[in-house]
This record gives C-alpha cells, sequence and structure tokens, in this order.
C-alpha cells in the first residue's frame, strides 16, 4: 500500500478517525469479494481500486488539480458530466454508503432523515473522505426534500451549486431543464475559466456516450442464461464507474465484457445452474453499500440487473450526437436525461415500464424492490410497483434497509424465504 | 464370485417375493423420522413425526438467552429418548435456526409455517397469521406453496411482544391479559407504537379505567395492526387461519377474525406450526 498520509493530511483530514475506516474497510471488501470463487479476471482492475479507494484516484485528482483543472462533486445522476468535462472540469460521484459516517450527519439533520443524505453530510462535515474534501465545488439537485435540505447544510462548508430538477415530464418541463442546463454551463465556465466550445461540448457528448455503451456491454453480457459475473462484482463496477475517468472506465468495462461474452459463449457461471436471477431495484446503493446484494448471493439466488442510479439508470439511453449549436446540444442532453425514471417525478409509471422490460430482458425469477430507510419517495412507490408486478405474474419481495448490521439477519430471513418460494 | 455369495444381502434373492422384500427393507431404510426445532424468539418447539408425518411428540421450552444451547439441550433429549441421526433428520427454523449445528437443513419460518399449517388445517388454499415474539408473517397459500408473504419490520406492535410489554405494565401475565380481554369492552390504543402505547395504557390505568377495558383494547391493537399489514398481501378467498403463539386464546382469534371482517381459525397444535413444517421437510429429506 503506498503512503497517503501525507495527501489525506493536506486535504485537512482527520486522520485519527479515517484510520478507523481504513481499518474495517479491507475486512468488508475481503468478506464480500474475496470469498467468490471463478470471478472474471478483468475484476481485478476494480479490486485494485477499491483496496486503495482513498488514495489512487484521489492522488490522480490532486495531480490534475496541479494543472489547473477543477474537480467537481455530485450527488445524482441528473446532473449532466457532459457539460463539466466540455470545460475541462472532472466529475467524481459523491454519496456516502457507509454507516461510519451516519453519526456525523445525525449530528445537524434529524434522524429520519435516509441514510445516503446522512452519511453524505457526515462524510464532508467529519473530513474523513478525500473525495469530498478534493472536490471544489458541490452540485446538487432539487430532487428529494431531505437532500434539499441537506446541501443548505453543504453549502455553509464548500462551494455549491444546485440544479433546479424539474417535478414532471411534459414538454415544458424539458425546456425547463435545457435552460437549467445551460445555466449550469455558464457556472462552469465561471468556474474553470474554460470557455464551452460546440466542438469541446461534441466531444464530451461522445466520450460519455461511450462509458455508457462499455456499461451497457457489462449488463448485456448478464442477460445470458449463465451467469458470467455476481451481482456484487457487477454492482464494484458500477459504483466505480462514478469516480473514475471516463475514458478509463470505458476501456475497463470493455475490457470486462470481452472477458463476460466469452464466458456467455463457453458457458461459465459463477453460480450453480437454476440459481434464482434477481432483478434487483430502488434507491441507490453507494459505495461502499454492498449489503442488500452479500445477503443475497449468500442465500442461494444471484442478483442480476439493478435497476438503480448505480445501475440502469446511469447508462440507459445516450445523448443525440448530431446537435451543431449549444442549444441543440443542450437541448439533446435535456431530453436524454429527462428519460431517467426516478421516484422523484410524477408521475412515474416510466419506472415500472422499465421495471416490467428488465425483469423480461434479464430473465428474472424474481423481484427485489428495496428502499433505503426513511425514503419516502421510493417507499409509496413500492405499492404501484408490486402490483404491476404481481400482476405480470412475477414474484416481488419489498424490502426497506439502511446501512447498519442489526437487520441483516432479518433481511436474510425475508430473502431467503423468498427464495425458497421461487424454487418451489 | 465367491465373495460375492457372502456379501449378498439376505434380500437379494431374484424370485418376486424377496424382491419386494428387498424393496420394503430399503424403503423402511430410507425412512426416518422426522424432527421439527424451531427456535423462535421466546419458544423454541420441537415436533416429531414418522415417516408419513404423523405427529409422535411435541415439546416446547423457552429459547433463553442463548439459542446454542437451548439447541443443544433439544439435542440432548431427543438423544435420550432415542432420537438420534441414526434413526431421524433434523430441520431447524426460525430465527435461531443457524444455532443448530446438527440440522440436516435450515429451512425459514415462512416456509415451515406454510408446510405445517397445510398439514394441520387440511387445505392447499389458506392465509396464515402467525403471531410470533418478535414478528408477525402474513403468509398466501395456493396449491400448497407459498405464493405471497409479508413480515413486520423492526417494529414490535402486533407481535407476542407488544402483548408481553402490556402484560408487564398491567402487572398480568400474557396469557391472563388475554382471558381478561374477553370480558372488557369499547377501549382503544390508538399508538401503535409499542412505548408510545405503553404509556397510552399507563394512562388509562391512570384515569381508573379497569384492566378488563385495557386488556381489550391491547389484544384489538394486534388485531388492528395485524390487519393493517394485510393490507400489503392479497389475502384470497381460502380459510384464515392463525399459527403462533396466541393459538390458545379464543379472543384473539375472535378480535382477528372481528378486524377482518370473516372467519379465523385456529387449533392448539397451531402453535407447533414451524416446528411441524419443518418437521414434515424432515421426513421428506432423502439421503
Ligand atoms: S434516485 Fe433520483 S435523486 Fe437519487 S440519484 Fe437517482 S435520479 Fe438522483
Ligand atoms: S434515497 Fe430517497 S431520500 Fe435518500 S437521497 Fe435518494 S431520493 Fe432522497
Amino acid at each position: 500500500m503506498a503512503d497517503y498520509v501525507k495527501m489525506w493530511e493536506n486535504l485537512g483530514m482527520d486522520l485519527e478517525t479515517h484510520d478507523l475506516l481504513c481499518q474495517v474497510l479491507p475486512t468488508a471488501v475481503g468478506d464480500v469479494f474475496m470469498t467468490q470463487e471463478n470471478r472474471p479476471k478483468a475484476m481485478d482492475f476494480w479490486d485494485l481500486v477499491i483496496s486503495e479507494v482513498h488514495g489512487i484516484r484521489p492522488a490522480e485528482l490532486i495531480e490534475e488539480q496541479k494543472k489547473g483543472r477543477k474537480v467537481f462533486g455530485t450527488f445524482c445522476v441528473y446532473v449532466p458530466d457532459e457539460v463539466v468535462i466540455a470545460a475541462n472540469g472532472i466529475v467524481t460521484g459523491l454519496c456516502g454508503g457507509s454507516q461510519f459516517w451516519v453519526p456525523g450527519g445525525e449530528a445537524v439533520l434529524p434522524k429520519n432523515t435516509c441514510p445516503l443524505i446522512k452519511a453524505s453530510v457526515g462524510a464532508r462535515l467529519g473530513r474523513t473522505c478525500p473525495f469530498f474534501r478534493i472536490a471544489d465545488m458541490y452540485v446538487g439537485e432539487t430532487t428529494c426534500d431531505g437532500k434539499k435540505k441537506a446541501y443548505e447544510i453543504l453549502g455553509k462548508d464548500v462551494p455549491m451549486y444546485v440544479m433546479d430538477v424539474p417535478q414532471m415530464k411534459r414538454e415544458k418541463d424539458i425546456l425547463k431543464w435545457k435552460e437549467e442546463i445551460a445555466e449550469f454551463a455558464k457556472k462552469v465556465e465561471e468556474f474553470t475559466g474554460n470557455e464551452i466550445t460546440v466542438e469541446k461540448l461534441a466531444d464530451a457528448i461522445r466520450l460519455v456516450n461511450e462509458k455508457r455503451r462499455a456499461l451497457k456491454r457489462v449488463y448485456d453480457a448478464r442477460k445470458s442464461e449463465n451467469v458470467p459475473i455476481s451481482g456484487r462484482d457487477a454492482l464494484l463496477m458500477m459504483q466505480i464507474s462514478f469516480f473514475d475517468d471516463p475514458a478509463r472506465c470505458a476501456q475497463m468495462c470493455n475490457r470486462l465484457a470481452d472477458e463476460l461474452e466469452q464466458r456467455n459463449r463457453d458457458g461459465v457461471s459463477v453460480v450453480p445452474a437454476g440459481t434464482k436471477r434477481i432483478l434487483l431495484t430502488g434507491t441507490p446503493l453507494a459505495v461502499p453499500n454492498w449489503k442488500l446484494h452479500n445477503i443475497i448471493e449468500t442465500s442461494g439466488a444471484v442478483v442480476v440487473c439493478e435497476e438503480m442510479c448505480t445501475g440502469t439508470r446511469y447508462f440507459e439511453n445516450e445523448v443525440d450526437e448530431t446537435g451543431t449549436t449549444l442549444d441543440e446540444q443542450f437541448m439533446a442532453l435535456s431530453r436524454r436525461y429527462m428519460k431517467n425514471n426516478c421516484a422523484c417525478f410524477t408521475p412515474n409509471e416510466g419506472r415500472i415500464d422499465d421495471i416490467l422490460r428488465l425483469a423480461k430482458e434479464y430473465k428474472a425469477d424474481g423481484v427485489i424492490d428495496c428502499s433505503l430507510k426513511f425514503c419516502n419517495l421510493y417507499d409509496i412507490e413500492k405499492k404501484a410497483v408490486s402490483e404491476a408486478l404481481k400482476q405480470a405474474g412475477i414474484p416481488v419481495l419489498s424490502l426497506e434497509t439502511d446501512y447498519e448490521d442489526s437487520d441483516a439477519e432479518q433481511l436474510r430471513t425475508r430473502i431467503e424465504a423468498f427464495v425458497e418460494m421461487l424454487n418451489n | 464370485m465367491k465373495d460375492g455369495i457372502c456379501r449378498r444381502r439376505p434380500w437379494q434373492g431374484r424370485t418376486g417375493d424377496a424382491g419386494r422384500l428387498r424393496r420394503d427393507l430399503e424403503k423402511k431404510m430410507e425412512e426416518k423420522l422426522g424432527v421439527g426445532i424451531d427456535i423462535g424468539s421466546t419458544c423454541a418447539k420441537t415436533v416429531v413425526t414418522d415417516a408419513n408425518g404423523e405427529i409422535l411428540r411435541r415439546s416446547l421450552r423457552p429459547t433463553g438467552w442463548s439459542s446454542v444451547e437451548t439447541a443443544q439441550t433439544i439435542q440432548e433429549e431427543l438423544a435420550a429418548d432415542g432420537i438420534t441421526a441414526d434413526n431421524a433428520r433434523f430441520v431447524a427454523t426460525g430465527y435461531g435456526r443457524i444455532s443448530v449445528p446438527f440440522a440436516d437443513k435450515c429451512v425459514t419460518e415462512i416456509s415451515c409455517h406454510a408446510r405445517g399449517a397445510v398439514r394441520l388445517f387440511g387445505s392447499q388454499e389458506l392465509n396464515v397469521i402467525d403471531i410470533g415474539g418478535q414478528d408477525t408473517k402474513l403468509i398466501v397459500i395456493s396449491g400448497g406453496a407459498v405464493t405471497e408473504f409479508v413480515m413486520n419490520d423492526k417494529c414490535s406492535a402486533g407481535t407476542g411482544r407488544f402483548l408481553e410489554v402490556m402484560a408487564n405494565t398491567l402487572a398480568v401475565r400474557p396469557e391472563e391479559l388475554c382471558r381478561m380481554a374477553a370480558s372488557g369492552s369499547d377501549t382503544r390504543i390508538s399508538s401503535l407504537c409499542t412505548v408510545f402505547a405503553e404509556s397510552e395504557v399507563i394512562n388509562l390505568i391512570g384515569r381508573g379505567t379497569s384492566r378488563e377495558n385495557i386488556a381489550f383494547a391491547v389484544v384489538d391493537s394486534i388485531a388492528q395492526k395485524v390487519k393493517t399489514q394485510a393490507g400489503r398481501v392479497r389475502f384470497h378467498s381460502g380459510p384464515v387461519c392463525l399459527t403462533g403463539g396466541l393459538c390458545d386464546f379464543p379472543f384473539v382469534t375472535e378480535r382477528l377474525a372481528s378486524a377482518f371482517g370473516r372467519p379465523v381459525v385456529t387449533s392448539p397444535a397451531a402453535r407447533y406450526a414451524g416446528a411441524y413444517g419443518a418437521a414434515l421437510i424432515a421426513a421428506g429429506l432423502k439421503g
């Protein structure tokens, strides 16, 4: 392990507390990932990245900052990376996925706030995550109420820009989102000192589309009858794609996809034939939240797809590349991003259609719909999701959980019972 | 093949009779007792069946502090009666199922309750309400198989635990509370949360409400909570039956029937539904 202590110190981190986090992570990685058999070789890249998650990529980002580039931290897949990239900026995801940060968040937020928000705020205020220290500007969005209010708190500690996401998806909302993107572009130009030109934005659009296609290739390989990769490994790849350089991400995903496609030709599977295939849907699973995948995959089933922002919603739909003016390009961006079906919107029938479609495409035997505790939006939507699935004759299990381990056995009982039901 | 003859088993004859004998004996060797052990949060239940699933014996003991120790005691007791791995197969269920090292298999309480209920109530189409010590389960069974289920979350409202806490507040035993409730009426606890409900009960005591009426309110609140939970599954027109620790109290069944607006059936053996289901699965195991 390289020595990153100096770097962390320079970032103003709380080294002592951070040490505690560094101690638990390797055990978690070992338990969840290294116990698996017959993993794809190409996972070596993500194993390396996760083993030094607070070292390798942060060090790269700092190097780029030294060259004058700006780092933008984001919390939602609605914020268009393309705009930042066009201004030679760098985007990094900033969602907190560990219980470690929750108490820090609870110090300033009500307890009944979703753990993702609490952990994100805790990671910033507790100074225990290098990514939260490195980002020069945070970009928030008006999605759920909890995040909106949390951004006000974060905004006192770090430059914060909030995009106004529409609540509906009418044509005028798509136009409005285009305006928001245009305004964001101005802000990014100002903050980076770089002009966004048609050519640069076109390049950025192509780059991010390429990353989407690579992620999609990995997911497409998971549709195969055999199971070429575990859900855990696919999730790790997906989570890290939020932090990585987009070109390298595409390259690594394509390398993984090559191997998975070969496995599919050879009929190689990481689970015994007949293992029940689960489509997971619901709230995002921020790194290092592997709890649900781990329980499902040690209860006799396998996750074949995630209908989540850390899943299909991140890469489905490409941005039209034919725009020749900034205005056209912003519109193309808006059209693509507004296709994302998040529970913050009303109505949100598109998500149900997606779930039904994905269940079929990925040959899921059952669907698990899980929301983070205190996420009202996704919790309320569970009823509509389960009704639609039952109507389609697809078994569904609705769950709620947070980042704590205390409910692991209760979850396991439900999940095992669900798998027993599918096996019957 | 000289020693082939020596090794030939008595039933390995060629005549029809001997063939049948062999099949019978092989079947006998295959046939083992089924033992189901359901380690719940409050009680550990054990059911032993013959190979046909008829109950030979059943027993119940408090789970106590350590489910590992409880499982060990059960094993010793069974062994004292000559029930061992030589002549029986073991299936463990309940939240403590992983604490039974001698189990041939672990199966969740959902599947076991369903299996037990189907046999106990003699129907392939059932809606099962299981009120356990720590959680309440609702299971829909069609064609003898589980098609849907819900379990309540971390909250203890609508569970045996809720009853225990309230009984404690009233300084009676849970059984007594259920009996007293039958002669109470017209009192309600509005809060579904155990902690708040407890202070409501204390308020009622302070206001001089009779214990019978408070007991009524407690049982009714459990029934209401279970009914609310049932909104998340689709009960079909088959019978609704109650399993778990509250089967022995007719008033609980009565309040449930009133909450659901349809008859609720139960039987004293339904308390053992989980263990019985586990025993049936054990009896059916091969190898
Ligand atoms: S779930 Fe909604 S708010 Fe959260 S990242 Fe996805 S799109 Fe954004
Ligand atoms: S999980 Fe729900 S509550 Fe939490 S940040 Fe996402 S939308 Fe908001």
